[in-house]
């Protein structure tokens, strides 16, 4: 399930700005516990952003992507009330959607 | 530390990388996930991977983020494109060993301007990749990195 992600939407002349900031470890596979064994890659591989029911972004990302990721976009379009809805899928299957109200 | 511990370490070593990546692999096997272009080891792979060849510096593509990166665990990255039709953004780094970091695929309502926050390794060129009307353009801007974001 993860933590829940924080969610900021804004609209202002007719542009809506999305800003996510999600929790997740984002393991790159490549550190070592402290016994030498690899700890195994852990992190969000696929992002899915919706306004208003539509997708606006789909993205797919790496273990370069920072630790508890952040995320900021633009759409045109949008107003206040709309729904936008962020979900993410990580490399072990696990997912969460988190929704805001557009402001 | 005698040859008989090292050897049983080693053989230790490779059996927990075999045991990772037979976790790991299956479970990547995503619709959209390019497997391909994030286990890209070269810039070129990476391209290639990506279907970009060799793209052209292009002005309209934009980086922008700080020259120095206090911390390489959490490197602030705007990418930016002016280009008309754009459809997808990808950020890479040029020494990480995953060199992909992210890529965005835009619709047609999209402002090609995100933003991400990535790690980094060591210094290195940060490269922004965009596909427009199904051309790629590329832009680099190094950033150099006075504590490395992938160690412990």
């Amino acid at each position: 399930m993860g933590s829940p992600m924080k969610i900021r939407a804004s609209v202002k002349e007719g542009v809506t700005e999305i800003k996510v900031l999600m929790g997740h470890e984002m393991e790159t596979g490549q550190r070592k516990d402290a016994n030498g064994a690899v700890i195994p890659a852990w992190f969000i591989n696929e992002v899915t952003a919706k306004l208003d029911g539509k997708t606006v972004m789909q993205a797919q990302w790496g273990p370069s992507i920072s630790k508890n990721p952040y995320l900021a976009f633009k759409v045109k379009g949008g107003k206040a009330g709309d729904k936008v809805s962020v979900t993410w899928v990580d490399n072990k299957g696990d997912t969460r959607t988190d929704e805001a109200t557009v402001t | 530390m005698t040859p008989r511990l090292l050897e049983r370490r080693q053989v230790l070593t490779f059996l927990g990388t075999l045991a990772a990546a037979g976790f790991v692999l299956p479970r990547m096997a995503f619709a959209n996930w390019d497997k391909a272009a994030f286990d890209a080891r070269t810039m070129d792979e990476a391209l290639k991977a990506l279907g970009a060849g060799t793209p052209g510096q292009s002005g309209d593509v934009q980086i922008v983020a700080s020259d120095i990166a206090e911390n390489g665990a959490v490197v602030p990255v705007q990418a930016i494109s002016k280009l008309p039709n754009t459809e997808r953004i990808a950020i890479l780094v040029d020494k990480n060993p995953s060199m992909l970091a992210a890529s965005f695929d835009l619709m047609p309502d999209t402002i090609p301007e995100v933003t991400a926050r990535i790690k980094m390794g060591q210094t290195s060129n940060v490269v922004v990749l965009v596909k427009a009307d199904g051309k790629f353009y590329a832009a680099s801007k190094e950033i150099k990195v006075t504590l490395g974001g992938c160690g412990g």
